[in-house]
């Protein structure tokens, strides 16, 4: 039911540390306001940006994992649309692909443990399992 | 002479019938090899061989190294499938599988809007 998404955006760089602190706790209480958890928070520190954004050229990355529903990212969105200092953002759904990863490496890890000796066996049954 | 005539109908009258019927244009300079083994009666290179057109086999980076999962954040992964100019290389030139090369555009289209690749390089 819990979806789980990542959220990255990018704060400008003439951005104070603790500004960042605040943010964050507050996207974190908007999280579980709305009834979801936060998984992780990477500070990606500063990097250059590939093209001018709002003309900047360098920009403060951070990635927010959350689990949650829908709603939630919404006004996660929301808030991070109207924060000034927030330059872009993107929001990826991560749990179907996070499914998909872990039934390939189920399946490798069962083969691999089942038959080690025929080798032709196994990359028969991985093809499948790759172009799956 | 019949014969003659028959035979070179035989083997190019399906080419030119599948001509108009492929809608893809980017396969055409492919289509003196594609074609050969697909009209399969011609009995021309079925396989490898000196056609002029045919590259030397190549294999899916991501099949063989068995990468799962391409991830919009490790750039240094998909900047190899980036031209100078920005762009997303084709499969015909990198290799790569569809089902690979089509996450693969996701991934490369995600970075660019979050600012990780560009949307244009600085060539041209």
């Amino acid at each position: 039911m819990n979806r789980t998404y990542e959220l990255m955006f990018i704060v400008r760089p003439d951005m104070v540390e603790e500004d960042q602190d605040k943010l964050i706790s507050t996207l974190e209480s908007a999280v579980t306001s709305t009834g979801g958890t936060v998984k992780n928070v990477e500070r990606m520190g500063r990097r250059r940006l590939a093209y001018r954004v709002r003309r900047f050229n360098d920009g403060i990355y951070v990635l927010l994992t959350v689990e949650g529903r829908g709603e939630m990212v919404h006004e996660l969105e929301r808030r991070l649309r109207v924060t000034e200092p927030v330059i872009k953002f993107l929001t990826v759904r991560i749990d179907e692909e996070q499914k998909r990863l872990d039934k390939i490496k189920a399946i490798r890890d069962a083969r691999r443990k089942a038959a080690p000796a025929p080798a032709a066996a196994e990359t028969a049954g991985e093809a499948p399992a790759v172009t799956a | 002479m019949a014969d003659e005539n028959r035979a070179t109908a035989t083997s190019e009258a399906p080419a030119v019938a599948e001509r108009p019927e492929r809608p893809s244009g980017g396969e055409r300079p492919e289509g003196g090899e594609r074609r050969g083994p697909r009209s399969g009666p011609g009995g021309r290179e079925g396989g490898p061989g000196g056609r002029k057109y045919f590259r030397r086999k190549k294999v899916c980076k991501f099949c063989v190294e068995k990468i799962e999962a391409i991830n919009y954040k490790d750039i240094r992964l998909l900047a190899q499938f980036v031209a100078e100019s920005g762009k997303i290389v084709p499969r015909r030139l990198t290799g790569v599988c569809t089902p690979h090369q089509r996450r693969l555009q996701s991934a490369i289209k995600q970075a660019r809007n979050i600012a990780l690749l560009p949307f244009a390089g600085r060539a041209s």
